[in-house]
């Protein structure tokens, strides 16, 4: 039986349902850091509810960007409230309930593989949609007002996450041409800051619950912070989340002229295609440096996974995406 | 030495087992990882054809744009590192950009093949 079920039960019936039952308790996705099951309760003569548990397990290393789990349901029920698509927030996790740092949310039905929302027949209205829902979305997101945020939200613009990323890679003592090229181009074209906003910090294919409608859910706000705008309009166009479609420049969905529509018709302010170049090169160079970070599991021994090793190999599709852009060519 | 069946052929069959036979017979992570070690030995297998001639142009290219003499790869590498993060080259010369593409899409000949970067 899941060691999960039992403290899972108990905080059930303590706080949501004392009558209600778990059944079809399921692990959804996780990381070393973070685990996601899914599971349905029922009571009798009610409909069963499906619910979706995030915890993380373990205390959180100090190396670690995410914000924690608490805060994290804070900033999604602050971006329901602003009208984002996100999944509810059930129930947040006191530490007598003894499932680590955890909280509770409803379920929300769609997919998020990329390869499935860019190629199946059933996302074939939900593409021509995706890429305007998601500009409204990050519009929504952008405009949310600071202080009515929690506080703890780390203040990370642009240039300090190309400090902090050229400072990791330097660690690792590997010598790539192209990310010091990253590294000099993006120093010399630093953009002049824009005002201060909430910013997701990774929405991206994978993090999009999608449905026949289009978008049905932001998921993953672990990484939000206060910062430029822009780092999560060019995040979504960062080739690698394209998954082979790179004609379609908005996650292999979409084109940016569209996210740039939903995000001013959702009154967001006028930002250019020029402008988010940067940010899509800096979002680039931080998937290449991302890479080599989860390489470097492999390389201590912290994750002997195939999968860990490998990783490191994907630096280089970072390498000529950068290039590509620096260049300017169509389709960077 | 002989080498019948030669190390790509072996590798190729490895391959094959992996992908056709042990893969669809693992469920969930350990059919997934199945996947990854084939496509890690058909890395390998491009790595091996590959390699020598990309560092030997590598070497050239690097030699070249550094004036320099020196044949050891990993050093003309950091010195080409250096010499961009100091500021010594214009960040458009189309030389030291034609030398990082043409070196980057050999990396990438045998890292991602199929990666959409690389198609014009």
């Amino acid at each position: 039986m899941n060691a999960l079920l039992a403290p899972l039960s108990r905080l059930i019936k303590a706080r949501l349902d004392p009558g209600a039952e778990i059944s079809d308790l399921s692990r959804l996705s996780g990381g070393a850091s973070q685990e996601t099951w899914s599971f349905v309760i029922q009571s009798e003569g009610c409909e069963p509810r499906k619910l979706v548990l995030r915890r993380a397990p373990f205390a959180r290393d100090g190396g670690s960007e995410a914000i924690g789990l608490a805060l994290e349901a804070e900033i999604m029920a602050a971006a329901g409230r602003a009208k984002t698509p996100v999944a509810p927030i059930v129930y947040v996790c006191q530490p007598e309930d003894g499932l680590g740092e955890a909280f509770i949310m409803a379920h929300v039905p769609g997919q998020t593989i990329a390869r499935k929302i860019l190629r199946d027949e059933q996302f074939a209205d939900a593409r021509t949609k995706l890429a305007r829902q998601c500009g409204a979305a990050m519009a929504r997101i952008h405009a949310i007002d600071l202080d009515s945020l929690p506080k703890g939200l780390p203040l990370s613009h642009g240039l300090d996450q190309l400090d902090r990323y050229e400072a990791i890679y330097r660690s690792f003592g590997m010598d790539r041409p192209v990310f010091e090229l990253g590294f000099a181009w993006l120093r010399r074209h630093a953009p002049a800051p824009r005002p201060t906003t909430l910013v997701h910090g990774d929405f991206r294919n994978g993090n999009l619950m999608v449905n026949a409608e289009g978008l049905a859910a932001v998921l993953d706000w672990e990484l939000a912070h206060l910062g430029d705008p822009r780092e999560d309009l060019a995040w979504i166009c960062v080739n690698s989340w394209r998954f082979g479609e790179r004609s379609r420049h908005v996650g292999g969905f979409g084109d940016l002229t569209d996210l740039l529509a939903g995000y001013a018709q959702a009154g967001g302010p006028q930002i250019t295609a020029d402008e988010l170049v940067w940010f899509q090169a800096l979002g680039s160079l931080k998937w290449g440096v991302m890479c080599l970070i989860m390489y470097q599991a492999y390389v201590t021994g912290a994750d002997r996974s195939i999968e860990r090793a490998m990783i490191g190999r994907r630096a280089s599709e970072a390498e000529i995406d950068l290039l590509n852009l620096i260049e300017g060519r169509p389709h960077a | 030495m002989h080498e019948a069946p030669s190390s790509q052929e072996l590798l190729s069959s490895v391959i094959g087992f992996l992908h056709d036979v042990a893969a669809p017979q693992l469920s969930g992570q350990a059919g997934f990882h199945a996947r990854v070690a084939a496509n890690a030995l058909a890395l390998i297998g491009r790595d091996m054809a590959l390699r020598p001639e990309a560092e030997a142009r590598e070497r050239s290219l690097y030699a070249q744009l550094l004036q320099a003499d020196d044949r050891d790869l990993p050093a003309l590498r950091q010195q080409l590192c250096g010499a961009i993060q100091r500021g010594d080259f214009d960040l458009d010369d189309p030389a030291l950009l034609a030398a990082l593409r043409a070196v980057t899409e050999a990396q990438l000949a045998i890292d991602q093949p199929g990666y959409s970067g690389l198609t014009p």
